[in-house]
Parts: structure tokens; sequence; C-alpha cells
């Protein structure tokens, strides 16, 4: 197909797509508001590349936080909802690995790293200003 | 360099090596769904044109309930009228929806994010669709069913679990292999 | 012709860089100057062999010869000039040609720049540099050779990435990028080439340092036009999303900026030798795992080119420089025993000591973060997501403590800090903090590490503009200077220094703006008819009218959008949706950008008929500042860079060192 007749046909694909775009405001209830934010954040949006439902201006997304808005307003809570998502998508829609098993190694060993080097730095300085002493063979690599 | 060096680096390549080759042998974009092998998730979703419904079930109601299917093989196509691959896919669907019509196999279209209008030009500017499409305003089955784009195509046997779930345009060989197969695994039960 | 011309060069090229790595070694281990020299031809061979390919690919593209395997991927008659020529950039194969021609420059300048080349150091470099473009045209030669034949000859092509031919920012942010990133390599190379020298001592700091510092420039400015154009294109209205590729680019920033700090601590007190060595090795390192990851469509990513084979090369290529770097520090660590003291814990030192401690644990999240997916999918089977709520909440204290050092760093002098200097300098930048940290919860600011964010900025400014000005006042006393002259000639008798302080500025501005945009950013949606109004914070906006037209290429609908301030019209927005020939139309936002705050309009849908348009619009304050202090950055970052004239800048560069050994002495 050529470009033009391309463009032509999606032309006439788009166009007159605008009632399914239409969209209103948000309700106002801004408590509820608030925990849709909330858990939007976490959710990956399908059709993007590592946006969450929340950031993502894609029809889809706007259609998942409508989901979320609607089962959180059904009393459901933030874990619930997340889990009907995982459910369906799997873990790969959470933006956050749960933090559980292997997972737990992303979220600690940034900061085990951290703790080992701040070790590292004070028993180095320490060390390195004793006076008169011999210089020290232990480089202060932190990682 | 010598062998401490030799060996640290060693310890440090070689899963990494590995990792990328697992890495290298897999497509970051194909997420694998969590549903097949699942009960498929119940819908009750409108025709888009009631009056067309070409006989494929007893009751005349507006309204398209999956557990209704139950007993039969269900091909659920997600589709839109702005999805180029969607035009890719249309010919073979048809003809296999017509080929398997009389063998217990049902097939449906779900329109995903489009008017109705939009899908009526387009399905008349496609030479016609062999089996009707179903209504799904603000996408609520596409999400209960793990939507990503479309189209995507799910496959529910006859106890109404997903048997497979394909992401992209069908081909009429490997969409017919699959019905077969299905059709094969529970054989006991009358087409009607 | 092109082809012929394009492919040879590249092949060529190739053998040139090996051959040249070969008797650059073979030269210094068996002492033939000669070969040395004829290695240092070759490498200036290849700048003019990769300039006529480069130039060869524009001329295809420009003349639309769609024969050429390239410009039939990514040409299109119907795409402006100004896209044309920076699609040479628009995919992988151009991309590898851009690489290749960067690299070759940046060979040619390190060698016409270097002194110390006749060494075996310089040797060596030049051979490690070579390799790396050995590795470089092997691809443009096989994988990834742009200069393919296609037949029969298309008519026309598809175009470029729509994504890429939005915005005229795709003219800048990829080169940039590629000047930071092939930038390291110099780097790179004078570190194996000190390593395998054994000549670790003042010569390849200087040398190494003096190169980061250009590659630093060019990867800040990089990072910085990513995200502006993001966030212009994009339309989600954020600038960092946390995808792979940003964090590719990010990674080596991080480690380049704690080498560039630590490699002082070894200039003044001889230690952290192993550290620096580790340092820019692991920064090469992220620059080609950064390629590697985007070339390879190992990870999904907005801007990944997806491709098939060139991957294993990389994985080669990774895997052997890995190893290599790795057993030559690793081997040479015991001969690097720590020769420095410390005088007091309270000093600059320690300071830096605890920035490479936090830079690198940055950087090590960062690169856990983005490899994780597939560590998961090895070793578990499934796939996961790390995207910005595990970004955010891990590297967020971080940012902030680092802010703080960033002001801590300088009010320290080195080596030793009586009370009265402490006293002396710091009690303005915490009386700074504390005033904007009371103001900010005063005014209402919440969240911990917003006011902690904003209360640090304060401090760092203070203290690092403090520098500026008692620098100017004692001038202006002792030499009777103006405050102009003396401004300049501070800066000048050391810009090092002074570029330094200008980019913490410049990183603080950036700070300010993320810190204030990503808390207080405000979001509303209207669907709206003709002379409707919606409501946006302080504005209230007009929908006008709804147009579309054909461009040249790319339909375009749009909505014309007044904006009012308190009545008054104070703006014309016009948010747009594009259409390229694929399913997708591409968003793209108008943006009123002031420096309080920034209105953000976005076109979600539209009735055909013009009867209605939905609208998004988000308020983000002081996203201003982010691109303010990126330019900021790069002042700084320039200033420092800036090669010294050549008359005065011997004497004054190697005075603070010792004597270099001689030439040649270290030869393993």
């Amino acid at each position: 197909m050529s470009r033009r007749l391309l463009a032509g046909a999606i032309l006439a694909a788009l166009l007159p797509t605008g009632a399914a775009w239409a969209r209103q405001s948000a309700p106002a209830d801004s408590a509820l508001e608030a925990r849709v934010r909330e858990v939007a954040a976490g959710l990956r949006c399908p059709v993007c590349q590592g946006l969450s439902i929340l950031d993502s201006p894609t029809e889809l997304a706007q259609e998942m936080r409508a989901v979320v808005r609607e089962q959180l307003a059904e009393g459901r809570t933030p874990a619930e909802v997340k889990e009907y998502f995982v459910s369906k998508y799997g873990e790969w829609i959470l933006l956050e690995p749960t933090p559980e098993g292997l997972n737990l190694v992303v979220y600690l060993l940034p900061w085990l790293t951290v703790a080992a080097g701040a070790a590292v730095i004070a028993i180095g300085v320490r060390r390195w200003t004793r006076t008169g002493g011999e210089p020290d063979p232990t480089p202060p690599e932190a990682v | 360099m010598n062998w401490r060096g030799t060996l640290i680096a060693l310890a440090v390549v070689l899963p990494l090596i590995l990792l990328f080759r697992v890495g290298m042998h897999r497509d970051p974009r194909a997420i694998p769904s969590p549903l097949p092998g699942r009960p498929a998730p119940d819908f009750a979703l409108r025709r888009m044109d009631a009056d067309t419904a070409a006989g494929t079930l007893p009751t005349d109601t507006s309204l398209v309930r999956l557990e209704e299917l139950r007993g039969r093989v269900v091909v659920l196509n997600f589709w839109a009228s702005w999805c180029l691959a969607c035009r890719d896919e249309h010919a073979a669907l048809s003809a296999v929806a017509e080929a398997y019509r009389d063998r217990g196999v049902v097939f449906y279209g779900v329109l995903y994010n489009d008017t109705p209008e939009s899908a009526r030009r387009w399905i008349e500017e496609m030479g016609g669709q062999s089996y009707e499409t179903l209504l799904d305003p603000g996408a609520r089955t596409a999400i209960d069913y793990g939507l990503y784009g479309v189209p995507e195509t799910f496959l529910i046997d006859r106890s109404g679990r997903v048997a497979a779930k394909q992401i992209g345009p069908v081909t009429e060989a490997r969409l017919s292999a699959r019905l077969d197969s299905l059709l094969a695994a529970a054989p006991a039960e009358a087409t009607p | 012709m092109t082809h012929v011309l394009g492919y040879s060069a590249s092949v060529l090229a190739f053998l040139l860089s090996v051959y040249g790595a070969v008797a650059a070694v073979a030269g210094v281990r068996l002492r033939r100057p000669e070969w040395v020299r004829s290695a240092e031809m070759a490498a200036y061979a290849n700048l003019a062999l990769m300039t006529l390919a480069a130039l060869a690919m524009v001329y295809a593209l420009v003349t639309h010869d769609f024969s050429v395997s390239y410009v039939a991927q990514v040409g299109s008659r119907s795409t402006p000039l100004f896209y044309t020529v920076i699609s040479l950039w628009g995919a992988l194969e151009g991309s590898i040609l851009l690489w290749g021609w960067v690299l070759a420059g940046y060979t040619a300048a390190a060698l016409y720049f270097t002194r110390e080349r006749s060494g075996a150091m310089g040797a060596y470099a030049l051979a490690t540099m070579l390799g790396v473009g050995a590795f470089f045209y092997l691809l443009l030669a096989g994988p990834a050779n742009p200069f393919g034949r296609v037949w029969p000859v298309p008519l026309d092509g598809p175009g470029p990435n729509p994504l890429l031919q939005n915005h005229p920012l795709m003219g800048v942010h990829p080169p940039l990028l590629y000047l930071g990133y092939v930038g390291m390599t110099v780097p790179f190379a004078f570190a194996v080439g000190a390593l395998l020298s054994g000549r670790l001592d003042a010569g390849w700091l200087r040398m190494t340092r003096r190169w980061t510092v250009p590659a630093w420039t060019f990867l800040s400015l990089a990072i910085i036009a990513g995200m502006w154009w993001s966030y212009d294109v994009l339309g989600w209205g954020g600038y960092w999303a946390w995808d792979p590729v940003e964090n590719a680019s990010f990674m080596p920033w991080l480690t380049a900026t704690a080498f560039l700090h630590s490699a002082m601590v070894q200039e003044r007190r001889g230690m952290l030798k192993v550290w620096n060595l580790v340092l820019i090795v692991a920064t090469f390192l992220l620059t080609i795992l950064g390629t590697f990851l985007t070339r390879s469509g190992i990870l999904s990513s907005v801007h990944a080119f997806t491709q098939g084979t060139i991957g294993y090369y990389f994985v080669a290529f990774i895997a052997l420089v890995l190893f290599f770097s790795l057993a030559l520090v690793a081997g040479s660590a015991g001969s690097l025993r720590q020769t420095g003291r410390l005088d007091a814990a309270v000093s600059r030192e320690t300071v830096f000591l605890v920035n490479n401690l936090l830079l690198s644990a940055f950087a090590l999240t960062v690169l856990l973060g983005t490899m994780y997916p597939l560590v998961a999918e090895a070793l578990r089977g499934v796939k996961v997501s790390v995207g910005a709520p595990f970004f955010n909440q891990m590297t967020v204290p971080l940012c902030v403590a680092l802010l703080f050092l960033m002001g801590v760093g300088p009010a320290l002098p080195w080596r030793r800090a009586d009370r009265d200097v402490l006293r002396r300098q710091f009690v303005p930048p915490f009386v700074a903090m504390l005033c904007v940290g009371a103001a900010a919860v005063a005014l209402g600011v919440r969240g911990p590490y917003t006011v902690l964010a904003f209360a640090f900025a304060a401090f760092t400014l203070v203290a690092n503009g403090r520098e500026y000005v008692s620098g100017v006042r004692a001038r202006m006393r002792s030499q009777g200077e103006g405050p102009a002259t003396a401004l300049i000639r501070l800066v000048a008798s050391n810009r090092r220094r002074y570029g330094g302080y200008l980019a913490h500025i410049g990183v603080i501005a950036l700070t300010v703006g993320i810190a204030a945009s990503s808390s207080y950013r405000r979001e509303y949606e209207a669907t709206l008819g003709p002379g409707e109004t919606m409501r946006a914070g302080k504005f209230e906006l007009r929908f006008d009218r709804l147009w579309a037209r054909n461009e040249p290429r790319r339909f375009a609908v749009g909505a014309d959008v007044t904006v009012l301030d308190g009545g008054a019209e104070v703006g014309r927005l016009e948010p747009r949706l594009n259409f390229y020939g694929s399913d997708q139309p591409i968003a793209t936002p108008a943006v009123r950008s002031r420096p309080d705050r920034d209105l953000y309009v976005n076109l979600m849908a539209f009735e055909r008929d013009g009867s209605s348009a939905t609208l998004r619009v988000l308020i983000e304050p002081l996203v201003f500042w982010i691109w303010i202090g990126g330019g900021i950055i790069g002042a700084g970052g320039l200033l420092a860079a800036w090669p010294r004239r050549r008359r005065t800048s011997r004497a004054a560069e190697d005075a603070p060192a010792s004597a270099p050994v001689a030439a040649g002495q270290g030869v393993s």
C-alpha cells in the first residue's frame, strides 16, 4: 500500500472515532482520586513503554484507570485491585517488583552496598588519619 | 594480568554471558499471559448488529454471554478499524470462521476502542465479515482478558477455559491447526 | 558508487584499525617507534575514511538514492531536508556509522593533543582506541552495513520513525549522546595504556581527567536534551521515565561524575588509584552496555532499535573488554598499594569519599533495576517490570544526600579544617538552609524529601556561590580590579575549579525544577465545545476551534486554544495530533513555559466535525529551571574542559604534579 493510500485509510478510519475518544473530566471525589492515583502510579501501561497508567495519556491507560476507580469505589483494597490486574496481565503489570524472594535483591543490595562502603570509608579514614601510621594497603573500594 | 585477575574476571564475565544468552533468545515484547489454562473471564456484550446475526445463536437477544456458549469452542478476536494488522488477518479469520461454523466453533469479534459506524464501514470496505462483532464500551472486557493491543485472539475450549492466546494477526493454517487440536481433544460432546 | 565508496571505507577502516592496534603494541614491545608512528597514521587515515563514509551516506540520503539499503529503510521523498539529514542516526546502521565516525575523530584528536604519545602508555592507549574502533568498523562491514545494495530500487521509502521526525531536538540529542558516549573511550584507553605500561603516575590521571571532562559535558547535555525531547514530544508531561535507554545514558554519567571527584583526591593525596581505574573502566563498559541494550533489542524501550544478530557481536565485545579490563585491574591491584594519607577526618577528601560511595551506589541501583527483568526471567522464568516507583523510592534519598554533599564539599578545605574556617564557611549556608526549609514548610510544602531538596538546594547554592563571591572580593581588594574583571580573572585562574562550582549550581537548578514539578504537578481534563472554557490552576483555557491540514509528510489535527489569566488573554496554544502513516497518532503537546510554571496542553481526542475536543492540561511548576540548569551544567563543563592555550598550559598544568617519570620507563 502506498503511503498516500495508507494515510487516506487511516484518516477514514480514525477521524470518525471521535465519539469513542471523548471522555468526561475526572470525578471530583478527591479522597478516592488520591487513592486511584496511588494505585495507577504502580501499574504499567500495556501499550506504552514503561509508563504507568497514571502518566500515560493513551486510551487504554485511561480505561484501566477507570477500572481502578470503579473497583476502589466498590470497596476493594488497593492490594486487591493490583491483584486483579496481576491475574490478567501477570506480574509484569506491576511497575515495582513485589519485595519478596529473589526480588529482594534489587531492594536490599543497594543499601547493603552503601552500608558496607560507609564502613570501609569509616575504617579507612580512621586508619589514614592516624598520626605516623603506616600507609594502608586497603583500597577504599565501595563496590 | 595474573591468575588472580583472570579468575576474578572470569567469575564476573561468565555469568554475564549466560545472562545475555538467555536474554537474546527471548522477545522483550512478548509478555506471557496468565490466562491460558484458566477459566475464561465471563462477559455479556451487546451485538454490534443484532439484525444481521447470521443464526449463530439459537436466541435472538442482543446480549452475548460467554456462559451460554459452553460446549462450543469460542474464538474471540479483539479488533479495531484503526488497527492496521487487523487488515492482514481479516481474510484468514473470515475464512476459518466459515469453515468451522458447522463443527461447533463460534467466532466473535470484539470491537476495541472504536465506534460501530467506523467498524461497519471497515467491514464493508473489507468485503464483509463472516461472524458477528460485539461492542465493549470502556474496554472492560478487553482489560478482563489482559489485552495489550489489537489484534489479539483468544481460543476458549468447550469447558470455558482459555486454551490459547495469539498476539498479533492470525494465519489461516495456524488457527485451523489449533482449532483442530481443540476439537480433537474433546470429541465426546456433540456439536449442535 | 556510494555503495562502493562507503563500504570500502568501512572495510578499510576495519583493516587499518586491526593493523594499527597490532603495530602499536608490537612497536612498543619490540622497540620499533616507526611501527607506532605507522599506527598513528592509520588512526588519522581512519578519520578521513569514516568522514568519507559518513558524507557518502548523507549524500545518498539527501539525493534519495534508494538503492542504498539504509536510505531505503529510513528515507522518504516527502521528508524535509533537515529530518532527512538527521535520519543518519535514526536507525541502527546509521547510528553505528555515526559512532564509528565520532570514534575516529576522538582517536585522531587524542593523538593530536597528546604530548606523551611517544611513550608506552600512549602507544597502548592508541592500540586500545583502534581496537575499539575495529569492533565498530567490523559491525559496519558486517551485520550493520548501511551501504547494502537494494534491487530493484524502490521509488520511495517509508521515512524515518515518526517519533524521530517530530522534533528538532532529535538533531541535537543523538550527536551529543554519541560525543559523550564515545568520548569515554579515550579515558578508558589511557587507563588501559597506563595499566599495560605500568605507568600509573600522575601522567595517566591527567590525560584521563582531561578527556573525561569534555565527554562528561557532552553526556550531561545529551541527557538534558533527551529529557527535553521526551517532555516536548511524548505527551505525558514528564521528562524522565526510567526507561532502560535513559538509564543506559545515566549510568556512565554517574560513574564519570564520581571519577571527576575522586581523581582530585588522587591528584592531591595520591590515594584511590585502583578505585579511579575501576571507575574509568566501569564508565566505558557502561557506555558499551548501554549501546548493547539499545541496539540488540534485549530490553524493550521507546528508543530501542529492533535488531537481530548484532547483539551477539556486542555480547562478545562486552565479554572481551570486561574480561581484559577486570583481569588487568585486579591483576595490578597489588602493585598499586595505597600510599596516601589523610590529615583529618573532617576534610574535603572525606566528602569526596562519601560522594563516590553514593554515586557508585546510585549507579549500582540503576544498573540493578535496569538489568533485573533479565535476571528475573533467567532465574525465575517470570517477566517483571522495574519502573519509576522502584527507582524513585530507591534513588530520591541518594539524590537528596548528594545535593547536600555538593555544598559541603566546596565549603570544606582540603586536608583539615579548623574551627574558625568551619564557622566562617558553614554558618551562611546553614542559615540559608534553615530559612528556606522553614519557608517551604510555612508555605505548605509537605513530603520530607521535597522540603529537604529545597533546603539543601539553598545550602548548596550559598556554599558554591560564596566561592565565587569571596574569590571576587579578594581579588578586588588585593588587585584593585572591578567586579567584572575580578570575576573573569578569578575564573580564568582556575577554570576547572570554577567550572565545577558552576556545574554544581546547574545541578541545583535542575534538582529544584525536578523536585517542584514532580511534587506539584496538577492535572485537568475536559471535553469542550468551541468557545467553552475549562479551568486549570490559575489559568482558564478556551477551546476556539479545531483544524485539520495536510502537511508534507503527515496529516495533522489541532486545536486552537486561548489561555486566559484572570480574564486577560495571555497566549495561544496549538496542541495537535500528527498522523504519520502508522496506526498510532502522535500527540504533540503545546507548552507555555515560564519561569514560575509550565502550562502543558495535550489534544487527547476530537469530534470529526469539530464540535468538541478533549484537552488534558498539566500545570507543572519550575520545569523551566531544569533546562536552565542543564545549560548551566553545560557551561560549567565547557569552562572546565576548554583546552588551555598551549603557551601557558603546560607549565600551569604540570606545576602541581611531581615531575613526570621519564617516558617509556615503565614498559613491562
